[in-house]
């Protein structure tokens, strides 16, 4: 009787087991889950051969994801998290969260070179600024230029948006300590700086101002989905600072295994295939069928820009009470 | 205690519990917050923070006050219905929505700006910076100020008038005697709702105000929190705003007490002063502006929706968060009438009937905790506070509600206060002499004459609760995409066309709320 008993609870634990595959756990931000995110084809592709559930848990933003595995230390649900600004890879390092991805790089296409072994990068795009072709026929060709011409300009803060802590840093890149000053001569003609990418955005297309901070594949998006081509990014001949975005997984992960496995599959065409379309962003591999038409089509700057995460931990705080100074007077 | 004294301090239990837990929980995450208030920059922030508010609230309300006493001149004109409906609109808007339909209007391609240049005055455009701000302000909160002013003068019993029009009162004369010192008794507390609102703006400031010269504390917070991480630093400076905003509550209970008349009654009597070309023309100037002002922007956000292509509006994606947000906005107003009644009868009973008028006003006060605590602050400490303990995707769904019924109590606390307490100051000694008591009181005396008020207080609140992203959305709960999160998700994907429908199903779905609570709650006649 025991003996039937024992079998039948090993059988139920099977049958339990079979019923409910392991549960991936990805923490990212909202706009990579939403429908017109990636996040969706990205879960469907995963899921198809993981033999696993995934769950997204979705936060703000990527600022918003590291402060909230912080918060939740090794108590954290997570098993990957996908969406750290690679700005934030210095406190995300040190938080000591993060296990290394034991991914083999050869096959990244990234404008710069990339040898982290904790964070993976996923995608990556340049910061640039977005004219309409129809009102604007001369955009700045240079950062200079745009610091000591007249064009007007809509940009973010960098306290609360990735592309406005992006132009502060790309101009500390390309100005270095003369970047005060160069804030100083763009501040009157700045028209506003919202809290959001899409605050700025949203107000250039009602034509607030004729140049828009956002990213060189903006553009793509108008060409793509919408049959528009009088759109731009103005390429500027100091480079544009670069975007990259991280993948890692959790030291403390409860199902390690799929996060490495995981891991594998976001530098597989699986996982990059959604990125073009779906965030808008360059995929770290070269793609089976190539970019999307609309894609391909957009220039590329010549240099790409990026602090090495040190000196960007190290200077960040200076450079922003800098900013705040000159633009808070 | 008496059981009205148990449910007001239940009541209170539940709004302070949930923000002071978080506060606590921000703070003991760290050092540094006694630092925090020492920094330069700060007082700088709380100087603008504070003057802009002051000026706004100064703005929005002074307006108000003609646009409300026109109003309640002109008791009956086509069209009155929904114009107060639309001056619901504008505080349940997403904030980026509204400045989108701001833009629309004042901006530099906008419709003010086309019409200037047809007339040969090119180059008109938004003023970004403290009149930006104060614009939006006044966007947001004069309306509101009209609905919450407006009420005041349904007190006045017909026989007022009728006195008044015996004695030929002229307007001069009936502002002075009637009407001023019954506003002058409500003018305070509404100021204060204003105030809290524009010293609490965040996204509006920087997108209107042109730049970080234009920042508010709830901007420090939010740096403190997300750029430096320093939790315990921003619970500090929420800490510093909340007491502000108490602080401030505690002046304006000392100005204003509600006005008990004497009993009469309630039969509309003609005013002496409505009659006349000059009151008609003036009457007419004032509703038409305010209408304008407030309805242009709005008119502007319906047509960008109408522009987009019908096939959107088959999404079942759109029709499924505005369901949710329906069900969140019917279970957060619900809390928010029962806390806010609950409360509201203990600080009734407290000041008519035990003579306890301080701690009447500190019941009152509560109310505004959960409006004076800014969101991010809010939703990081209940996470830091709760996580430990259980699961917050499982909670999430409970404190949804919680949350959006915290952002409403202070409206509906401004709105049934007065009319409460009205009811109390009439009909106390009746019912004591007639020996009703209870449930009998509650349905012959209370109901009868707060229906409306309860009804008004009820869509507001609903509304709110609809209108907002909720500080639960920074859990993360996959499940829980509501129309707001809905349409910051669509503008986040370059999806400008979809978010303009979801903004107009968003206020469709106010308005409709509005209407069906004050039809059925109301009464008929809604007001």
């Amino acid at each position: 009787m025991r003996r039937l008993l024992t079998c039948l609870a090993l059988l139920l634990c099977a049958c339990v087991a079979r019923a409910e595959p392991p549960v991936l756990t990805v923490y990212t931000y909202g706009s990579f889950v939403s429908d017109w995110g990636p996040g969706p084809a990205i879960r469907r592709a995963f899921e198809a051969d993981c033999g696993c559930r995934v769950e997204y848990v979705a936060v703000d933003d990527g600022v918003a994801l590291l402060s909230r595995l912080r918060l939740e230390g090794a108590r954290s649900k997570a098993d990957v998290v996908l969406g750290l600004d690679a700005s934030l890879l210095a406190p995300a390092r040190d938080s000591g969260l993060f296990a290394p991805h034991r991914q083999d790089l050869t096959h990244l296409r990234l404008p710069i070179a990339w040898t982290d072994d904790t964070f993976l990068p996923f995608d990556y795009g340049w910061f640039a600024f977005v004219y309409d072709r129809t009102r604007l026929a001369n955009p700045p060709t240079s950062l200079h230029e745009l610091v000591d011409g007249d064009w007007q300009l809509l940009i973010e803060d960098p306290r609360s948006s990735t592309p406005g802590l992006g132009l502060l840093l790309w101009l500390r890149q390309v100005y270095g300590d003369a970047a005060p000053q160069a804030w100083a001569k763009l501040k009157p003609r700045i028209v506003t700086v919202t809290r959001g990418w899409s605050e700025a955005y949203g107000l250039f297309l009602k034509g607030e101002a004729p140049l828009v901070l956002s990213y060189t594949t903006s553009p793509a998006y108008h060409l793509i989905a919408e049959g528009k081509d009088q759109y731009a990014a103005a390429l500027f001949r100091e480079g544009h600072y670069l975007q990259v975005e991280l993948a890692a997984r959790l030291a403390a992960a409860p199902q390690p295994a799929l996060a490495e496995r995981f891991l594998a599959f976001v530098l597989t065409p699986g996982f990059q295939a959604a990125i073009p379309t779906g965030n808008w962003m360059y995929p770290v591999i070269e793609l089976p069928d190539g970019l999307p038409a609309g894609f391909a089509a957009q220039p590329q700057p010549l240099q790409s820009l990026l602090y090495a995460p040190d000196a960007l931990a190290a200077g960040r705080r200076a450079w922003l009470d800098e900013w705040l100074e000159v633009l808070g007077r | 205690m008496s059981l009205r004294l148990a449910a007001g301090t239940g009541a209170a239990a539940v709004v302070l519990l949930p923000c002071g837990g978080a506060l606590l929980a921000l703070l003991g995450a760290g050092d540094g917050a006694l630092g925090a208030l020492a920094e330069p920059r700060l007082l700088r922030i709380a100087g603008f923070t504070l003057g802009q508010a002051a000026l706004s609230t100064l703005l929005a309300v002074g307006l108000a006050l003609p646009v409300a006493r026109a109003l309640a001149r002109r008791a009956a004109f086509p069209g009155r219905a929904a114009l107060l409906a639309l001056f619901g609109l504008p505080l349940v808007m997403p904030t980026i929505i509204a400045v989108f339909g701001l833009i629309e209007v004042y901006g530099r391609a906008g419709w003010v700006a086309r019409l200037a240049a047809a007339a040969g005055r090119p180059g008109f455009g938004f003023p970004y910076g403290l009149a930006g701000i104060l614009l939006g302000h006044v966007f947001f909160n004069l309306p509101l100020a009209v609905r919450l002013l407006l009420p005041q003068w349904q007190a006045v019993p017909g026989e007022v008038w009728r006195l008044a029009a015996q004695l030929g009162m002229g307007p001069g004369a009936v502002w002075r005697l009637i009407e001023w010192p019954l506003l002058a008794r409500a003018l305070p507390g509404v100021a204060l709702l204003v105030f809290v609102l524009c010293c609490t703006s965040f996204a509006v400031v920087l997108a209107l105000g042109g730049g970080p010269a234009a920042a508010t504390l709830e901007v420090a917070i939010y740096q403190a929190l997300r750029f430096d991480f320093e939790p315990a630093r921003a619970a500090a400076l929420a800490l510093a705003q909340l007491a502000l905003c108490l602080g401030l509550a505690a002046l304006a209970a000392r100005a204003g007490r509600p006005l008990a008349l004497g009993g009469g009654e309630l039969r509309a009597y003609p005013r002496p002063d409505a009659a006349g070309r000059l009151a008609a023309a003036l009457d007419g100037i004032c509703i038409a502006a305010a209408a304008l002002f407030v309805g242009l922007p709005v008119a502007a956000l319906a047509a960008a929706a109408l522009r987009v292509p019908a096939e959107l509006l088959a999404d079942a994606r759109l029709w499924r968060a505005a369901g949710l947000s329906l069900a969140l906005a019917l279970g957060a107003g619900l809390a928010a009438l029962l806390l806010g009644w609950s409360l509201l009868l203990a600080a009734r009973d407290l000041r008519l009937r035990r003579g306890r008028p301080r701690v009447a006003a500190a019941f009152e006060g509560v109310g505004l905790a959960g409006l004076a605590t800014p969101p991010l602050v809010l939703g990081t400490g209940l996470f830091m506070w709760l996580a430990p303990h259980v699961d917050v995707f499982v909670v999430a769904p409970a404190l949804l509600p919680l949350l959006g019924a915290l952002l409403g109590l202070p409206y509906v606390l401004r709105v049934l206060g007065p009319p409460c307490e009205r009811v109390a100051a009439h009909y106390d000694r009746l019912c004591a002499s007639l020996g009703v008591t209870g449930w009998q009181r509650a349905r012959l005396v209370e109901w009868p004459l707060l229906r409306r008020p309860v009804a008004q207080a009820l869509a507001l609140a609903c509304a709110l609760a609809a209108g907002d992203l909720g500080a639960v959305a920074l859990f993360g709960s996959p499940a829980t995409t509501t129309l707001p999160l809905l349409l910051y998700q669509q503008l986040g994907a370059y999806r400008m066309d979809a978010a303009a429908l979801s903004a107009a199903l968003l206020l469709a779905l106010c308005l409709a709320l509005y209407h069906g609570i004050e039809r059925v709650l109301g009464g008929g006649d809604a007001r």
